[in-house]
């Protein structure tokens, strides 16, 4: 099986937002439904994607999630010049802080693993006040879950796959908390989304410029 | 067929290799990061997570696996019900219950569809009991439950066999986190208790936990 039934997927942030979610819900949702089968011939192909089609082992994995680590502790960064409010200057700060130790517990777990981690592309984004900040920050958070809960299925380390499991759960709340200050539900889906690396590329592409 | 005793070797050998380095200390942050495996390193099996491992005992584990969560998400989908019933909450957080009710319920049904898809039986939905006070004491309930659920999801994910229950185990661990960072942002909590890195829990402690809610 082919992962065609991506390759719509418009890549543009807000397109990856409302699109990905609803859809891959609802993959997820067919999947219990039609049960799990086990074997390496039945996988469906929702549930490793890209990461098992070319054979990501866990340092590459790690490499991916690096990069998006890199992203979101830059974006937090870079809002401190914002002028945000007091409440939303006080999760940036802390959202941000998360993300460096995400960016410094990966790199470190890749150099003990014998990989090389990656370095950091140059980024920028679209924001220019509070508003356009929380828009870009739901859409980076959500993401993120999604490349995680794709991720996942495809991890072989046990250790690994527990340390990224404390990674996403994190990165859900602080996609709920961003959702909450721009009036939205915090969790708009029984099931999150599962994203492969092609999609999450395709979203974050236009934010990064080398 | 797929040389898997190869991969296995393969597994255990990266992990032999992680834990060594895991012990040898280094960067406060690597350290953090490490310990949120938890324990999960002393009890291993040689079996690798996403190594599709066709045995009954994998198949059973994940049964058992998915029956825990099932009691963890009617117990959920209870509270809610009661919730709801209860009037307790108004306006946006009554709406709020009825959104996470209607989600705990799907839940419930899709994993109770998966364990039959197994060959498994579903367990019974306990008779539950919650003390429903007064707004806050709902609200502090739901933190708590939810806290637990995402807590729960996390420390049996490495557990899991399947890759196709992991990916659907993920897609309810991180909806479960949603809900515990938005209820504890109502109370006035950090949304992020554990810091950068939430903490697992197992499932001694989770059943322990939720054991004063269940009646039968």
């Amino acid at each position: 099986m082919s992962t065609t039934h991506h390759t719509d997927l418009v890549p543009e942030l807000a397109a990856v937002e409302v699109q990905g979610v609803s859809r891959q819900a609802f993959l997820v949702r067919g999947a219990l439904a039609a049960g799990a089968v086990y074997g390496t011939t039945m996988i469906s192909p929702f549930v490793r994607g890209a990461f098992a089609a070319e054979g990501m082992g866990d340092v590459d994995i790690l490499n991916f999630a690096l990069t998006l680590e890199y992203l979101e502790a830059d974006f937090y960064r870079r809002a401190r010049k914002l002028g945000l409010s007091h409440e939303v200057a006080k999760v940036a700060r802390s959202f941000g802080d998360a993300e460096q130790q995400h960016v410094d517990a990966l790199a470190a777990t890749i150099k003990k693993l014998g990989g090389t981690p990656v370095a950091s592309p140059k980024f920028s984004f679209p924001m220019k006040d509070e508003k356009s900040f929380l828009k870009l920050a739901q859409t980076l958070e959500d993401t993120g879950v999604s490349a995680y809960n794709g991720a996942g299925p495809a991890i072989t380390s046990k250790e690994v796959l527990a340390a990224a499991g404390s990674i996403v759960q994190v990165e859900a709340r602080h996609a709920a908390v961003i959702r909450q200050l721009r009036g939205n539900v915090p969790a708009p889906d029984a099931f999150d989304a599962s994203l492969d690396t092609k999609q999450v590329l395709a979203a974050v592409k236009p934010l990064i410029r080398s | 067929m797929p040389d898997t005793s190869t991969i296995q070797a393969d597994g255990a050998a990266s992990r032999r290799r992680f834990l060594t380095l895991a012990g040898g200390g280094g960067m406060a942050a690597a350290t953090a990061f490490l310990a949120a495996c938890g324990d999960s390193g002393k009890t291993m099996s040689t079996a690798s997570t996403a190594a599709a491992t066709t045995t009954k005992a994998a198949v059973d584990g994940d049964i058992a696996i998915l029956n825990y969560a099932l009691t963890l998400e009617h117990l959920e989908a209870d509270f809610y019900a009661k919730v709801i019933a209860s009037g307790l909450l108004k306006g946006a957080e009554q709406d709020f219950a009825k959104r996470v009710g209607d989600t705990e319920r799907q839940h419930v049904e899709a994993i109770a569809a998966t364990v039959k898809k197994l060959g498994g039986t579903p367990v019974a939905a306990p008779m539950s009991k919650f003390p429903l006070d007064n707004r806050l004491a709902v609200l502090k309930l739901a933190a708590v439950v939810e806290n637990l659920g995402a807590a729960a999801y996390l420390g049996k994910a490495p557990e899991i066999k399947s890759p196709e229950v992991l990916a659907a185990a993920l897609s309810i661990h991180s909806v479960e986190a949603r809900h515990a960072a938005a209820l504890n942002r109502l109370l006035g909590k950090s949304p992020t208790p554990d810091g950068a890195f939430a903490k697992p829990a197992s499932e001694q402690d989770v059943l322990a936990a939720v054991q004063p809610f269940i009646v039968s």
